[in-house]
């Protein structure tokens, strides 16, 4: 199948600004799914609110477009009651980590078949550029006129400390790695997050003078390197990119098949 | 590994929203904006069917038409 048998066309061109990261991971994640040959009727994408959780709306799977930041609940109940699905999440960040900051920790901690993709610009574009719980220290924000002063999460801590099974982090520069990683996130059994950087040019990207979208894909180039790189060795201030865990684990949905079956053990159903 | 054979730079200039970023990041600076703001292919012979351009599209409206080199396929 070609990419475009993936989209949904009739809605597109699509509601992101242009230059926005939000469309080449959309970009990515098809290219992922053409390139493992799956079929889109096995697909279901779950999202949340915000600019990131729209994404929903243009791929031709099964899509549910639910509350801000309980994408992952709705999610976890889509995998139960269907668990050979392969269930996809795309989140923002304020939608993964804020609001949904505790959805997220719990279905890590399950370890449930779910890929998690947390499409992070650091801010809340659709709400007209509030800062958020990833936008860190330093930042200009509608609602930090003099810059921020929270700490922000590292995703990749907090996934690995929580137990999740895949962690990975790539950026929207680096879109054949960032395809890479998602079909590898797609194809583990277990809870996958793989941390996207993306960059909205029209709230972050202008408030701190990091220029236009491509201006901040030259800043995703400079700013991460590559896990186990010399650069990143010289420099470790860098931002690490590439696969941080990758374990088997026993995965929620197979334990709970156990549990009813040990539950129906001697009965007639 | 046969080298690519470019046949067409296909772009969609409805979905175009001309952000640029193919412009900047073509290794061999095939694309260019034109006066509406919209991508096109003004050195097609230099393409090197990377298809970064079609990876990095925000916009989906890039796809590059390749054949393989020395077989038919």
């Amino acid at each position: 199948m070609a990419v475009k048998d993936y989209l949904r066309e009739r809605f597109f061109p699509h509601m992101w600004c242009p230059g926005c990261g939000h469309g080449t991971i959309l970009n990515a994640l098809v290219h992922a799914v053409e390139e493992l040959e799956l079929n889109k009727n096995e697909i279901v994408m779950v999202s949340g609110i915000g600019c990131s959780a729209r994404i929903s709306g243009y791929v031709d799977f099964h899509s549910l477009h639910t509350l801000h930041g309980r994408a992952l609940a709705f999610a976890t109940g889509v995998k139960l009651s269907r668990p050979n699905l392969k269930v996809l999440v795309p989140m923002g960040d304020g939608d993964a980590l804020a609001i949904g900051g505790n959805h997220f920790i719990h279905a890590a901690r399950r370890n449930i078949d779910i890929t998690a993709i947390v499409m992070n610009n650091r801010i809340y574009g659709m709400t007209g550029g509030q800062f958020s719980p990833l936008s860190g220290p330093g930042v200009k924000a509608t609602t930090a006129p003099y810059t921020t002063i929270d700490n922000n999460f590292d995703v990749v801590e907090l996934a690995k400390a929580a137990g999740a099974s895949f962690v990975a982090r790539s950026t929207a520069y680096h879109v054949k790695e960032s395809t890479e990683l998602l079909k590898k996130a797609i194809l583990h059994k277990g809870f996958s997050v793989v941390e996207i950087l993306s960059q909205c040019p029209t709230h972050y990207g202008r408030k701190n003078k990091e220029g236009d979208a491509v201006g901040m894909l030259e800043l995703q180039k400079t700013n991460t390197a590559k896990l186990g790189s010399k650069a990143l060795e010289d420099n470790p201030g860098l931002i690490p990119r590439g696969i941080f865990v990758e374990k088997e684990c026993p995965e929620y949905c197979e334990e709970y098949d156990k549990i009813i079956a040990q539950a129906m053990k001697g009965r007639n159903s | 590994m046969a080298k690519k054979k470019l046949l067409e730079i296909m772009i969609n200039r409805d979905w175009c929203k001309g952000c640029g970023i193919c412009v900047q990041f073509c290794p061999t600076k095939v694309l260019e904006l034109d006066g509406r703001e919209k991508v096109v292919a003004v050195r097609p012979e230099d393409c090197i069917c990377c298809k970064m351009c079609e990876l990095r599209c925000p916009d989906l409206a890039i796809e590059v038409l390749t054949q393989e080199g020395d077989k038919d396929e």
